[in-house]
């Protein structure tokens, strides 16, 4: 019989994309297969190696680079290992730099963004669009303009100084609030921006129904609106604080060596000779972990929030 | 007259869910079908298969005695009407209608020339180089009309092409397709949901449900002489009586009606037993004595051109009356008993 | 009655926001302008700076790393746009197939590791296949990276088109390829372009990444620039970043303007 079609055939159909998704696909998984996805892998192999003293490694497993993370063996390698403070101390420095950036993001964002979401459809881009121009500007040269505005001696002071405000320069350079300002500065677009969809989707009628049912401005704040825009408000927060954490420009530029991050732990591992490159691995595989487990929070936030 | 399409036991079947169970139906040349069912019925797949949007999971589909299952949307020779029209929105007016004409390899002077007529054909030849995005709803629907007939199909295919329309421009549109058809000689299949749409301009009509074709037949037939209950329950507004058939004999039987008085019908079932009795709403009428059924006056709805009156029998059945409105008529009170007659041979039994 | 959408103190914080974010560009960019060699004392506007970005002492230094960073932007952000066209394409036309949600999980992957960790890994790379870094490793690292910039833009845009377009010209006689061809890319065209610019301003601004795997001697913009002020922000450098400033806001404001455009149409 000739209708005898089993189910499956591809459908005859416009959908003829489905035939080549393939082809489509390949390139993609090449490229990102090949020149990310091995290379990570590859850093957690090289983050159990020997470390080679002009940079590079050796290929023998050892857990040296770890070793050196968490413990302290004293001076010479044979005290009994007490937990190594130095470099829990740079990431925790680094986490709350990150969470006070974080904050600020959101003190200054929300606002921001409802104040955006609730303009006249038409003029809703226009202010987008001033909030997010100065993230396409060079993220080096943002920092560098940051640093020159703040310096002691920059425009900032001055014009304070000019104003009888402060008699003398705010020592701002080389503090954690400089890497701090800097954080906010280099991602708060990433808060504006989903915060921004998620009132905008926010239907006002509850406002209205908590106003009729007497509740205040403020309390209608905290009781409808933040717990209706949380899903905004926590991709907001998740897409300042990873990147935060993993920052290079801001703490390397605005801060000093009490402000020293993650990122120039990093950084300095490949350095020239002084490098050590199993050891560099093992702080970005460390780094990697914590990141996933932000995003595995963030991803359970969801999920519970689109069963409710 | 031949057969346009022969549709022969097709089955689809979307992973475990069965979309149509096994549809057979011939459409002739230069009919005016209408695929006609609730949504979810199957037409509108029905459709996508004939123009090769879907896969035929069995069975076959002939156009004019060739079959096309394997054939791919663009080898054949069907246009579509779209629900939404799909004109393409970065190409003019003229560029849409021209568009399967440059596909099918016309040379670009000729189809210009031929688009132009089609455009001429629907009355905007004013909106040419206009964009889609500029017209109208029943503008557009118009151009895609010409963008489906310019190459000339020799079935074209309307999937629900009046719905996004206002009532008055719905009804404009009927009269004009009808027009249409009859002028250019093609083949329309249509499919809707509404039925007034259906009645109005099919030559034939079949009624789908649930994947299956419940009765195909004209307008009148399927109206007045409906084989099931889903038909007659779906076309217009009609009382279900559950009756028992006291003889049946070459279509017609004789059945006892609640309250007693025998009834003389034409039968869409041969077998005995209790079997459901269609009766449209305006083929009865008040009688104060000598009526087929008595009941009880509960509400007098006022419709305009008619009053619709909802009674009770006695057995606790609803039976809904349309009568005209006018000044003839004395209107009956909530409360009265009055009797109802069924006007000769309009009341029907139904197979299921 | 102010309505329940008003908040007192939102509008001062919304314009505190964005005083924040271009005090510091308005900033630099006015001084681009100081007459004086010192950077700390106002000498009268003068446009010396911006001749010797183009003739002093590092004008041969600069316009080298300018070209680098210019060629390396447009052969990264074309090769990537033109991956991410295909993948788009796949994901948002291909129905469901398996490795869907793997592939979404792929695509979004350089946005999801942090930029310091995926310069690690691709020097480690590198160094460990043997190929020696520089003009080519930058290459291969944006290329990489600007696929998710490229691909979100591309992708929104082809979900907002209906399927039934390509229905339509299948149903007139137009082949697959056709179809594509004539509606479906002229239709995305507008993600496509935007997709493009994002992914050239992307690789235009990098400096993590570029600064691991470049080599030493090479040299993109943004590496050279971060070379000069570790010295200390000296004016010419103003100058630069004013340049920079500007094409960037040039891009992202057509790049905007076409999207916007794009949107109006259909």
């Amino acid at each position: 019989m000739a209708g005898m079609v089993p189910d499956q055939t591809p459908s005859a159909a416009g959908d003829g994309y489905r035939r080549i998704v393939g082809p489509l696909l390949l390139p993609t998984w090449v490229v990102i297969g090949i020149f990310l996805v091995l290379p990570v892998a590859l850093m957690a192999v090289y983050s159990v190696l020997t470390k080679e003293f002009r940079g590079g490694v050796d290929w023998q497993f050892s857990l040296a680079a770890y070793d050196q993370f968490f413990l302290n063996r004293g001076l010479f390698g044979d005290e009994p290992p007490t937990l190594e403070w130095t470099y829990i101390t740079i990431f925790w420095r680094s986490i709350w730099q990150a969470a006070m950036a974080t904050a600020l993001c959101l003190a200054i964002g929300f606002p921001t963004a409802w104040f955006i979401a609730t303009r006249p459809a038409n003029t809703r881009g226009i202010w987008l669009f001033l909030i997010t121009i100065p993230y396409w500007v060079n993220l080096l040269i943002r920092t560098v303009s940051l640093k020159f505005l703040i310096r002691d001696n920059g425009p900032l002071n001055e014009a304070l100084m000019g104003a009888g405000l402060i008699d003398g320069p705010l020592p701002l350079v080389n503090t954690n609030l400089a890497v701090q300002l800097g954080l906010f500065y280099s991602y708060l677009p990433f808060m504006v921006l989903p915060v921004y969809a998620a009132v905008e989707r926010y239907n006002f009628a509850y406002s209205e129904a908590a106003a009729d049912l007497y509740a205040s401005r403020w309390v209608t704040l905290r009781e409808i609106v933040l717990p209706i825009v949380k899903p905004g408000i926590v991709a907001g927060c998740l897409l300042v604080f990873i990147p935060s954490l993993g920052a290079f420009l801001a703490p390397d530029l605005l801060g000093g060596a009490k402000t020293f991050m993650i990122g120039s732990l990093i950084d300095e591992q490949f350095k020239g000779s002084l490098g050590n490159w199993p050891f560099g691995a093992a702080v970005s595989m460390i780094l990697m972990t914590l990141v996933m487990i932000a995003l595995l929070f963030y991803a359970r936030s969801t999920a519970k929030g689109g069963a409710a | 007259m031949s057969d346009a399409i022969d549709i022969r036991r097709v089955v689809k079947r979307y992973g475990t869910f069965t979309a149509l169970h096994g549809v057979s139906l011939t459409i002739r040349d230069n009919e005016f079908f209408t695929l006609l069912g609730p949504s979810g019925c199957g037409k509108t797949t029905l459709l996508r298969m004939i123009a090769g949007f879907e896969d035929v999971t069995q069975g076959e589909i002939l156009l004019f005695g060739q079959n096309i299952a394997g054939l791919e949307p663009d080898r054949r020779p069907v246009n579509t009407v779209f629900q939404n029209y799909a004109l393409f929105p970065h190409m003019s007016v003229l560029d849409n209608v021209a568009f399967g004409l440059k596909m099918k390899g016309m040379a670009a002077e000729t189809r210009r020339a031929r688009a132009g007529k089609m455009l001429e054909m629907v009355h905007l030849s004013a909106f040419a180089d206009r964009l889609p995005a500029q017209l109208s709803g029943g503008q557009q629907q118009r151009v895609a009309l010409a963008r489906a007939l310019a190459p000339e199909p020799r079935v074209l295919l309307l999937d629900e092409p009046l719905s996004a329309l206002d009532l008055k421009l719905r009804q404009a549109m009927r009269v004009e397709l009808k027009q249409l058809q009859e002028d250019t000689g093609i083949t329309f299949i249509f499919v809707t949901h509404d039925q007034e749409e259906a009645l109005t301009m099919s030559d034939r009509i079949a009624v789908m449900s649930a994947g299956h074709v419940q009765q195909i037949g004209s307008a009148r037939e399927i109206y007045e002489a409906p084989v099931n209950r889903f038909v007659a329950d779906f076309i217009g507004e009609t009382n279900l009586l559950e009756v028992d058939i006291v003889s049946v004999a070459a279509g017609t039987a004789r059945v006892t009606l609640p309250g007693g008085h025998p009834l003389t019908c034409p039968s869409a079932t041969d077998s005995l037993g209790k079997h459901a009795l269609s009766i449209r709403p305006e083929r009865l009428s008040l009688v104060a004595e000598g009526g087929d059924l008595d009941v009880t006056v509960e509400r007098v709805v006022y419709l305009g051109t008619d009053l619709q009156l909802l009674t009770r029998l006695q057995g606790g059945m609803e039976m809904h009356v349309r009568i005209q409105n006018s000044a003839r008529v004395t209107v009956p009170k909530v409360g009265d008993r009055v009797g109802l007659r069924i006007e000769e041979g309009a009341a029907r039994l139904l197979a299921d | 009655m102010k309505g329940v959408r008003h908040y007192p103190g939102f509008l001062a914080i919304t314009i505190l926001c964005l005083v924040v974010l271009y005090a510091p560009l308005l900033v630099i960019m006015a001084y681009s302008f100081n007459g004086s060699t010192s950077i700390t004392t106002w000498g009268g506007f003068s446009l010396h700076w911006y001749v010797d970005v183009f003739t002093g002492a590092e004008a041969a230094r600069f316009g080298q790393a300018a070209w680098n960073s210019l060629t390396i932007a447009i052969i990264a952000a074309t090769a990537s746009t033109a991956i991410a066209t295909a993948a788009a394409v796949a994901m948002i036309r291909g129905g469901t197939f398996r490795g869907k949600r793997a592939t979404f999980a792929l695509i979004n992957m350089p946005l999801m590791v942090p930029e310091i960790v995926t310069a690690v890994a691709t020097l480690i790379f590198f160094a460990m296949i043997g190929l020696t870094t520089g003009y080519l490793t930058i290459l291969i690292a944006h290329i990489t990276f600007c696929i998710p910039f490229a691909y979100l833009p591309i992708a929104a845009r082809l979900q907002g088109i209906e399927g039934h377009y390509e229905q339509a010209a299948r149903d007139l006689y137009a082949s697959r390829w056709q179809a594509f061809r004539l509606i479906l890319l002229p239709l995305m065209a507008p993600g496509v372009v935007s997709g493009y610019l994002l992914a050239f301003i992307i690789s235009l601004d990098d400096f993590i990444i570029t600064n691991f795997v470049k080599g030493a001697g090479m040299e993109t913009l943004p590496t050279a620039i971060f070379g000069s002020v570790k010295q200390g922000i000296k004016p010419n450098i103003m100058a630069i970043s004013t340049l920079m400033l500007v094409v960037s806001i040039l891009f992202v404001t057509l790049s905007y303007l076409i999207n916007r455009k794009g949107r109006r149409a259909p």
